[in-house]
């Protein structure tokens, strides 16, 4: 565990060294901050006029885990791609470390970053919860953001495992953002098609748990354990792709 | 301390170490000898536990690289051959980062004495990306020495430094020989000539020759050559040397001095001196031409230097 807290510091404090963490962070909080103003605006309208409902933020934690689809491919390029890239990753394999635990630090590293990312974000509950009689539902809120971290966990990991597989960054950036492509786009895109069987393209969708349940308030077991899954799926590739590289 | 048997690594078809045995000893420096691609960093990646071998066993201070590769690696310091460096990072908080991992006692003061050490005190607050390559060299052997490890493994630990640099690492690595176990590679023949106390010569992935580097002169000679010089211009000096039994291949050199060899093992020196003086000549000089290791080199390697 030390090792994994040892590597996932450093992992952090360099993102902050770098310009690449401020562009993310930019391209992150920019839009997230613009729809939150939009929504405040419409609400308020509306509610000059006498309708509309209750304005909340969980549109604003859907939109950070689309924007997530596209960013995180950036976070985690580099991790360890850059490593064997750079032959520190010699350095990495020779020292007293399980292969386990160096993924699993950087993984962490990132999670981190996201979570501060993450905790910015808090703001916008804050804020509304003071213009909103008598105030927001913070248990919405709560299972939102536990949706948020659990869908992170998930696309870092994965996000991790493939930068493993490569030397060079820009294939695991591409190669990650096409998986997740995939995986939000298009594997229940047939859903509609099909007359049966949808429900498992729906749980294999990397957005259907969250958007359809989790972000609802409803934290289902399904939900966790995919995305718990997905995690454990990307720290084993991640995992295994090093020991290839041992035994190439 | 490192005990090879057997040692076999392959990639994919082709098998870059055949069957390689050798042991290096606590308080030994042990010298690893090749041209490139002679197998000598395959074979240290392995001793690290950075690959596993195809066949064979390797302990290192007491545990099997393969069973018990944590242990390994835990005793191991290793400097491999493209210095593995962060470049983002200064070299105080490189060092830090790794004492961390190796769990370091102290690390803090730990890093300064190995700063100090191999004399980099100053640059300590330096990224590391705006070193010199030999300041380079340096933060990466520091790498190696942190932990205080009972095995040094370092793979061309001077190449890139300036001369001065180079005696000063030369004396450290010497130093650190004295208690542990060194083994280093290096195609400097010299290097290896003044700091190993063995050397195995490997070549296509097998050893060709262990041993001392005297020893090593002395089995490929076979005969010992020596200079002798005597004032003036040496008239019949040859014809001198020759009355001495066993003296053989005389030879008379420009400057007048005489060159002259005897089979190893059987000193005829002092009967040659006796020789010469007592025919009246001022004896200046007799010295022995040992073959060097560049001779030993390419006489063990074949053709491939030539």
């Amino acid at each position: 565990m030390n090792n994994i807290w040892t590597i996932a510091k450093r992992e952090y404090d360099n993102y902050f060294s770098s310009p690449l963490a401020y562009v993310v962070l930019l391209a992150m909080l920019l839009p997230l901050g613009i729809y939150f103003t939009l929504i405040l605006l419409f609400t308020s309208q509306n509610a000059l006029m006498g309708g509309g409902s209750a304005p909340n933020t969980l549109q604003i934690n859907w939109l950070f885990i689309f924007l997530m689809v596209f960013l995180a491919p950036a976070i985690t390029m580099r991790l360890i791609s850059d490593e064997a890239r750079m032959g520190t990753l010699e350095l990495m394999l020779t020292a007293p470390v399980k292969d386990f635990e160096f993924v699993a630090g950087k993984w962490l590293g990132a999670m981190l970053f996201i979570l501060t990312a993450a905790v910015i974000t808090l703001v916008y509950p804050l804020v509304l919860n003071n213009f909103v009689s008598p105030g927001i539902d913070w248990k919405m809120v709560i299972a939102s953001y536990i949706g948020l971290i659990l869908v992170s966990s998930a696309m870092l990991a994965l996000g991790v495992g493939i930068s493993a597989m490569f030397s060079n960054q820009f294939a695991a950036f591409f190669v990650t953002l096409g998986l997740f492509f995939f995986l939000w786009f298009f594997v229940n895109m047939p859903v509609s098609l099909l007359p049966s069987g949808g429900e498992i393209l729906n749980y294999l969708s990397l957005s259907y748990h969250f958007s359809e349940n989790i972000n609802q308030g409803n934290v289902t077991l399904a939900g966790i354990v995919y995305y718990l899954s997905l995690t454990a799926l990307g720290l084993f590739v991640g995992t295994s792709a090093i020991e290839i590289r041992r035994w190439r | 301390m490192i005990k090879v048997s057997g040692l076999s690594k392959d990639y994919g078809a082709r098998r870059a170490v055949h069957n390689l045995s050798f042991h290096a000893n606590k308080g030994e420096i042990v010298g690893f000898l090749g041209p490139n691609g002679a197998g000598k960093t395959t074979t240290m990646r392995i001793l690290t536990g950075y690959m596993p071998p195809s066949d064979g066993e390797v302990i290192v201070a007491g545990y099997d690289v393969v069973e018990e590769s944590l242990e390994v690696r835990k005793r191991v310091g290793y400097l491999p051959e493209t210095v593995p460096l962060y470049t983002d990072m200064t070299a105080f908080d490189y060092l830090k980062y790794m004492g961390e991992l190796r769990r370091v006692p102290d690390v803090l003061d730990r890093v300064d004495e190995v700063l100090d050490m191999v004399g980099l005190l100053d640059r300590a607050q330096g990224y590391i990306g705006n070193l010199s390559k030999g300041m380079r060299q340096r933060v990466g052997l520091a790498q190696a020495l942190l932990h205080e490890p009972e095995v040094l493994i370092l793979d061309e630990p001077t190449i890139g430094l300036d001369p001065g640099q180079v005696v000063e690492i030369r004396e450290l690595i010497r130093n650190i020989g004295k208690e542990k176990t060194v083994l280093l590679s290096t195609h400097l023949l010299n290097e290896a000539q003044n700091l190993c106390d063995r050397v195995l010569i490997i070549n296509k992935g097998k050893i060709v020759a262990e041993d001392t580097t005297e020893n090593l002169q002395a089995r490929l000679l076979g005969a010992e050559r020596v200079v002798i010089k005597v004032r003036g211009d040496g008239d019949g000096l040859s014809e001198t040397i020759k009355e001495v039994k066993g003296v053989r291949k005389i030879e008379t050199l420009k400057d007048g001095a005489v060159e002259f060899e005897f089979a190893s093992g059987k000193d005829l020196r002092p009967e040659v001196a006796k020789q010469v003086i007592t025919s009246g000549y001022d004896l200046l000089e007799l010295r022995t031409m040992g073959m060097s290791l560049e001779e030993i080199f390419l006489e063990l390697t074949g053709n491939d230097k030539k």
